[in-house]
């Protein structure tokens, strides 16, 4: 299959690779750029463990092709920390116990990321909006939920 | 809490056990950085693809790969023949690929191994079988009746463990029988007896991260295995007894697993792996399971049946019981037949019946195969015997909660295997009564809307670690040179979060600060001390009971060198602080730094070395049970909980809606709060999941309708009650660390039989088949209609 040639930023860093016109956005992050904090759970569009920020939205990359992206910016869970500095929403997810097992908790970290920066006031049923499309099998949500809502609320504070 | 699990006295409170510290793996697991076995990849690895069965139960009879080797980058193509070796935890059953027949639809046929994937995928779908479908059997009753269809015909042949009785000849994988008291009488005094049938679907575990291993069988005869598994000492011990390689041959790997439940227990793909490196020329091999594959060729939880009579006296005594369980195992048992085992011995529930006869099975179909899940055997019968309870209740027109007290297995009182329970047990009266005080119970929810209404149910429950009287535990305490601590146990971390409240005790006892102690990240056969398995909540029990020994070993240790050193006998020494003191002298002291690697005096001569403490913990006189009777001990530690729900039902549409969920369980000492309340929520969602929505849908010839996550619905954000209310007990049993018990699988016991109770009581309407969809709950109440 003949390659083509993309251009993008992930986490801030420009980065310019050859990919097969029917790879996925996730099979790029986590297959040729080997960043593997981004999860592969069901491939179909069904779990949301895949999510990063395209151009700043959520999407579920696996239904993304990678040559789609040539000149967006991408972001994933290594982009959250900043020079050493946990982001709000890891803060709020490790003092609220909102990680488990873990192999969700990217995924959820993006999406409430991207929630909390986009409406720093969010009401709890648009974090259960937000999140719906992610599946999570450990924590019952409630811990996640309300992390969400206490990263809202150290991002409105600083 | 001032009093210590052995009775002595602590001069001060503790200073870590029993506080929320938040989880020692939380950063790595936010920063992206937690290792997953999906994340490994090794130099020169292939990557495998499975051919799964297209039938039920079907001879095989040819099997043409040719095609499928000449894809370029395929390397190499094995059917079952290659691998001439059978698997199993506990009964030697299992095939590595199908050999000679078929036995569920998906089961592994042939494995394609190539330089990439794409052409593994390419190449699997080149092989050409020939197969002779045989009549299946997709039932666990049928199953049972005489002339249905064999899944093993060889049965008798199969090694097992002495605890299980398979019968040659049938589908019966396992026997399981019980007798207490005398069951004639016990149902000559009852004066009112109740009888009814209950059942419940396979499911599946759905952990976030399917099945991953990787296998590599060295040139020099070594094996290596990475893998997503909750118990590596387990995947070597099996895989040494199949194949025939020694332990110390055999190195298994497992960092962070993305979500265990039980299904990534026992041993699963992990021999396949690495008889495909072998035959591959000895290049490591990867298998990935797709979420399809997951469903329908990774163990699931079993389906089950069970038929229970019930003898009362008018005033709500339980007089007698005669049980009857029939676990749908599927096409294998390894670690089944466990299910049914543990079913058996805990069979009443957490209730005192004097006069029990029980028959529990483990029984085999052309069902997918069934392995432990999050409170294995216990989530199945409680099911029944809570509605049961239910049922039993409202015939005699004694409120339920009045009657699940007055029969409540209390310490003093005996269990079904006749153990007296001992006196500082946990209380599952307590529990019962905490729950319906939070629910208001007796108090009705009135609703504005006529065609809905709101109604509480309540549901207890109990359990024990479902394990041999050997399981063993150990900890290993290893001091570095600057005084910090590596903490090694051969618990897994798949989610539980134990390795967290094993590093709070570490520090209670070493007198050494949390942020000092490291707890070793992954496990490693040939560095980690042995774990039996990571199951069954017994792991904070006995690796926390190991690691006070490791640490109390340790501290002899150091207390050794410093009695030379401090010119003090060893009993006026305490070490506190990260010093070690003279009592009522601390300017006579020494820095743990500087005696942990050894005491260096000034002018260079140096006693003791450097400190490793271990620690080990094995059940205090567990049993075998009685193979007729099934008497005997077979419980390190029972827990007792208790769930309740209040709903809202809508009469037209059978919709349910849990409003509130309330969960209380007498762990004996929560080390570590925010984790036992991690437990009990995310337990509870769980179950009320499977409770509601979860089920493998087959059609008449076996194959699995729904094997995606858009057909087979788990619980999401929006599906949570407004409400959910953990309940924390604590009445501490001396035997267990700082007096705890275990709570992970409990957390998931019995959610549906609450929410089917309350839709009982709103409508008189009794279910007693899972799950409780809105089709089935309606359909249950046209019936009545």
């Amino acid at each position: 299959m003949s390659r083509r040639k993309i251009r993008f930023k992930i986490n801030g860093v420009e980065k310019t690779v050859e990919v097969e016109p029917n790879k996925t956005l996730l099979w790029l992050i986590r297959e040729e750029l080997k960043l593997k904090g981004t999860k592969k759970a069901c491939e179909r569009g069904d779990c949301g463990l895949c999510t990063v920020l395209l151009n700043g939205e959520p999407v579920k990359s696996c239904l993304v092709l990678a040559v789609e992206v040539d000149g967006s910016d991408i972001l994933t869970v290594e982009g959250l920390a900043k020079n050493g500095e946990l982001a709000p929403i890891q803060r709020a997810f490790i003092e609220h116990g909102a990680t488990q097992c873990g192999f969700c908790t990217p995924a959820f970290l993006i999406v409430g990321h991207w929630l909390i920066n986009r409406n720093p006031n969010p009401s709890r049923e648009e974090v259960v909006e937000a999140i719906n499309g992610l599946l999570c099998r450990c924590t019952g949500y409630k811990p996640i939920i309300d992390a969400i809502l206490e990263a809202a609320k150290y991002m409105r504070r600083t | 809490m001032f009093v210590n699990h052995e009775g002595g006295h602590y001069l001060e409170a503790l200073k870590y056990v029993g506080k929320s510290i938040t989880r020692i793996d939380a950063v790595e697991k936010v920063l992206g950085i937690a290792e997953y076995a999906s994340d490994i990849e090794l130099p020169g690895m292939l990557y495998a693809k499975l051919l799964l069965s297209p039938y039920a139960h079907a001879k095989i009879i040819s099997i043409n790969y040719e095609k499928a080797l000449r894809v370029p980058g395929v390397v190499s193509v094995a059917v079952g023949d290659d691998f001439p070796f059978r698997v199993g935890l506990y009964v030697n059953d299992r095939n590595i690929l199908a050999r000679k027949k078929v036995r569920w639809v998906g089961e592994p046929v042939a494995a394609v191994v190539a330089e990439d994937l794409e052409a593994a995928e390419e190449a699997v779908e080149l092989i050409e079988v020939e197969y002779e479908p045989l009549p299946a059997v997709l039932d666990v009753r049928e199953a049972l009746k005489p002339g249905a269809p064999l899944v093993h015909e060889e049965l008798g042949e199969y090694a097992h463990s002495p605890a299980f009785n398979p019968i040659a000849g049938t589908n019966i994988a396992n026997r399981f029988t019980l007798k207490k008291g005398n069951i004639v009488e016990g149902f000559n005094k009852s004066e009112v007896v109740v009888e009814n049938e209950f059942y419940m679907p396979q499911v599946s575990h759905v952990q976030m991260e399917t099945h991953v291993c990787i296998g590599h069988y060295m040139a020099d005869g070594n094996i290596k295995i990475w893998t997503s598994a909750q118990s590596p000492f387990t995947v070597r011990y099996i895989l040494s007894h199949s194949i025939g390689v020694p332990l110390h041959r055999i190195s298994v790997y497992v960092p962070y697993v993305g979500g265990g439940f039980g299904g990534k227990a026992g041993i699963n793909f992990e021999p396949l792996v690495v008889l495909l490196s072998k035959k591959a020329g000895y290049r490591p091999v990867k298998l990935e399971l797709t979420r399809e594959e997951h469903f329908l060729a990774a163990p699931l939880r079993q389906g089950f049946y069970a038929k229970i009579k019930t003898g009362v006296t008018k005033d709500g005594k339980i007089m007698a019981e005669k049980i009857f369980y029939a676990f749908d195992a599927g096409a294998y048992a390894d670690y089944g037949v466990n299910v049914a085992r543990a079913a058996g011995y805990s069979c009443t529930g957490p209730y005192y019946v004097p006069n029990i006869e029980a028959e529990s099975l483990a029984v085999y179909t052309n069902h997918q195969w069934g392995t432990a899940f999050r409170g294995f055997g216990h989530f199945e019968f409680l099911w029944a015997i809570e509605r049961q309870m239910e049922i039993v209740a409202s015939k005699l027109g004694i409120d339920p909660v009045e009657f699940r007290l007055k029969n409540a297995l209390l310490p003093g009182l005996t269990t079904a295997t006749g153990e007296v329970l001992r006196e500082d047990a946990g209380r599952v009266d307590q529990c019962i009564e905490a729950v319906a005080k939070e629910l208001r119970w007796g108090e009705l929810t009135p609703t504005n809307d006529p065609k809905k209404v709101r109604a509480k149910g309540i549901a207890a429950l109990w359990k024990a670690p479902a394990m041999p009287p050997n399981a063993a535990s150990s900890a290993i305490i290893k001091f570095n040179e600057d005084g910090t601590v590596l903490l090694s146990v051969g618990v897994t971390e798949i989610g539980q979060g134990t390795v967290t409240s094993l590093a709070q005790i570490a520090a209670e006892e070493l007198g050494v600060p949390i942020e000092k102690i490291r707890v070793v990240p992954f496990r490693h056969t040939d560095l980690t001390p042995y774990s039996w398995q990571t199951v069954a909540s017994r792991n904070l029990f006995m690796e926390g009971r190991a690691v006070i020994r490791a640490a109390r070993d340790a501290k002899e240790q150091i207390l050794e060198i410093a009695s030379q050193v401090l010119r003090a006998p060893k009993d006026d020494l305490i070490i506190k602080d990260e010093k070690v003191w003279v009592k009522g002298r601390p300017e006579w002291s020494l820095h743990l730094k500087d005696i942990v690697a050894g005491y260096v005096y000034p002018n260079g001569n140096t006693i003791g070395g450097p400190i490793i403490g271990r620690g080990y913990f094995v059940g205090t006189r567990l049993s075998y049970l009685d193979p007729e009777t099934g008497q005997g001990y077979p419980a390190l530690k029972w827990t007792f909980g208790a769930q309740g729900v209040e709903i809202e039902l809508d009469l037209e549409t059978g919709e349910v809606k849990v409003l509130k969920l309330v969960s209380a369980f007498d762990v004996g000492k929560a080390i570590n709060p925010m984790l036992v309340i991690g437990q009990i929520i995310g337990g509870g969602i769980q179950s009320l999941s499977l409770g509601m929505w979860e089920q493998y849908v087959y059609d008449d010839k076996g194959r699995m309708l729904n094997p995606n996550l858009t057909d087979y619905k788990i619980a999401r954000a929006g599906d949570i009650p407004e409400e959910i209310i953990p309940i924390i007990i604590e009445n501490p049993q001396s035997d267990g660390p700082y007096g705890a018990r275990g709570v992970a699988e409990l957390s998931m016991l019995s959610v549906p039989a609450a929410i089917a109770n309350a839709i009982f009581h709103a409508t008189g309407v009794n279910i007693n088949d899972l799950p409780l969809t809105y089709e089935n709950i309606w359909k249950a109440l046209n019936k009545k209609r």
